[in-house]
């Protein structure tokens, strides 16, 4: 299993890593049992993702898929980070190995999460065809660690 | 940047004693030791006194030695050998602990499912089976006990001589796999009542590759493949005569020098340990202190996880590992650590140095300032260490 040299760099030097004061929205995905959990914050300025901030326990390639993934949705539309998927956060970081393919999910799910949360905050109704899906934390029914 | 090699438990850089003793064969020494003229003899000399020298550091003869491709089929040859000497007096259960490495328990494993019943004995929080525990779980069917000599994760040194003791008592066989503590810890296979004993060169600055399987006299051996005549009839194929000749010298050396060493090693060790300890809030040592492998360091950090710990120390030049090179590509924490009662999130946060002779006080003064400081980064942009901290204010 080898990390490639994209991985590494944000691996070694995160982007966008640290706390917010009064973020917009706020998500937190994973389980710290399963190895992985991603905290990220936004502030959301018309509609704009003026600034991203995350927090991440887990091994290389979950800070590094934290990092990409902010880094992809800093200066967007909160409907276009929605958009993110986390075939894009891998392919963005040259590919993971295949066990930890796991990390790019966590990252698209703490995206979403954070999101629903901005629009839970401004009174924005959900739409389950968006956030309906995925694991949304759901420990128990996941098999991830067995 | 300097490299600190810290994974000793892993592997270990090879000794010029063992350079030396291939080079010199793979040079000069080119002949098949089955061959009948003067250049396979040369060979087969080589072979002899390769022999000899091992099972003299571990008390056997070298009638009792038998040339592996290492740890690992030394440990699948031997409990595959007692479960079916087992299964011709219709004896078919076998006792081992739950932290033993995954030649000795996927093989076993293996073996429930060829109707074979297994005790996997408990092994407590500080890492030891204790030989009542042997005693008690060995019933009329029972045909084999095999405990490990010393945990490869957290280090802790079973009491294999007590142990031995119980086996030898109810007329049970007992296997040890002893990859971690050969050539760093005493083995007599005589005064510890060892019947068979697994044995790799790469952990003691051999060849890897390479090993033996301990094999008392009087026990039936068969082997586990079919072929030519080597290894009395035991183990096919021809002999890697450079390695075996390597692994002798390492083995030599390291028996001879092995007080020396491990007061040495367990100094650095120690203060490892200590410094960590005091430094380092929430962290914890794996495994007992007392009957301890000398190289053996194993941390938990709660909050963080193993895996970005030991790359962010590699980028500092220091080579260590989290859980078992063998556990990695799996998501979930070492089975060891889980069968001490850690639960899953501490045991993530795994660290294991292990160091050997090679190592020097600076290094262990460089980790010891290196470790504090990866530990902060990654508690810094932890989740879980901001919810601990938010905890304990309260």
């Amino acid at each position: 299993m080898a990390y490639s040299e994209k991985v590494m760099d944000h691996f070694e030097n995160p982007r966008n890593l640290g706390k917010m004061d009064n973020a917009d929205g706020i998500g937190e995905v994973g389980n710290a049992k399963c190895g992985d959990i991603m905290k990220i914050y936004l502030k959301v300025d018309d509609g704009i993702i003026s600034d991203v901030k995350f927090n991440t326990f887990g091994c290389a390639s979950a800070i590094a898929t934290s990092s990409m993934a902010t880094e992809m949705i800093k200066g967007k539309p909160v409907e276009e980070a929605l958009e993110l998927s986390n075939k894009a956060v891998v392919e963005a970081l040259d590919g993971l190995p295949p066990a930890k393919i796991h990390c790019s999910v966590l990252a698209e799910e703490a995206v979403k999460a954070a999101v629903a949360d901005y629009y839970t905050k401004n009174g924005i109704e959900l739409d389950p065809e968006i956030f309906g899906n995925g694991c949304g934390s759901d420990c128990a029914a996941c098999d991830h660690c067995g | 940047m300097k490299t600190i090699y810290a994974d000793n438990a892993a592997t270990t850089a090879m000794c010029p004693e063992a350079i030396n003793a291939m080079t010199d064969c793979m040079n000069n020494i080119y002949g098949n030791p089955s061959s009948l003229h003067h250049i396979g003899q040369e060979a087969a000399r080589v072979l002899t006194a390769a022999r000899e020298d091992i099972a003299s550091c571990l008390n056997a003869s070298p009638a009792e030695i038998y040339f592996t491709s290492g740890g690992t089929e030394a440990d699948n040859w031997a409990i595959r050998n007692a479960a079916r000497l087992g299964k011709l007096k219709n004896k078919n259960h076998i006792i081992t602990t739950a932290f033993e490495h995954h030649a000795v328990l996927h093989t076993l494993k293996k073996l429930e499912k060829e109707g074979f019943e297994v005790t996997y004995l408990d092994v407590h929080s500080d890492g030891y089976v204790t030989p009542e525990q042997v005693a008690a779980a060995i019933k009329d069917e029972t045909c084999l006990v095999t405990i490990m000599f010393a945990n490869n994760e957290i280090g802790t040194i079973q009491p294999i001589a007590e142990i031995g003791a119980v086996c030898k008592e109810k007329g049970v066989l007992f296997h040890t796999d002893a990859v971690q503590a050969v050539g760093h810890v005493k083995v007599d296979v005589k005064e510890q009542n060892i019947d068979m004993l697994s044995l790799s060169a790469h952990k003691f600055h051999g060849p890897k590759g390479t090993g033996v399987l301990y094999c008392r006299k009087g026990i039936s051996l068969l082997g586990l493949m079919q072929g030519g005549a080597q290894e009395r009839n035991k183990r096919p194929g021809t002999e890697n005569t450079p390695a075996i000749a390597g692994m002798a010298a390492a083995m030599k050396k390291a028996c001879a020098e092995i007080d020396k060493n491990a007061e040495f090693v367990s100094g650095l060790r120690d203060k490892i340990i200590d410094e960590v300890l005091s430094v380092v809030p929430r962290a914890r040592l794996n495994g007992g202190r007392e009957n301890r492998l000398p190289g053996n360091v194993s941390f938990c950090f709660e909050g963080i996880e193993g895996e970005s710990l030991l790359l962010y120390l590699d980028l500092k030049g220091i080579c260590g590992s989290s859980g078992s090179a063998c556990t990695s590509g799996s998501l979930d924490p070492s089975h060891v650590l889980l069968a001490l009662g850690l639960p899953h999130e501490i045991a993530h946060g795994s660290l294991r140095l292990s160091l050997c002779e090679y190592n020097t006080p600076e290094e262990a003064d460089y980790i010891i300032a290196e470790i504090p400081k990866v530990v902060s980064r990654l508690r810094d942009m932890s989740p879980v260490w901001e919810r601990i901290m938010k905890e304990e204010q309260k």
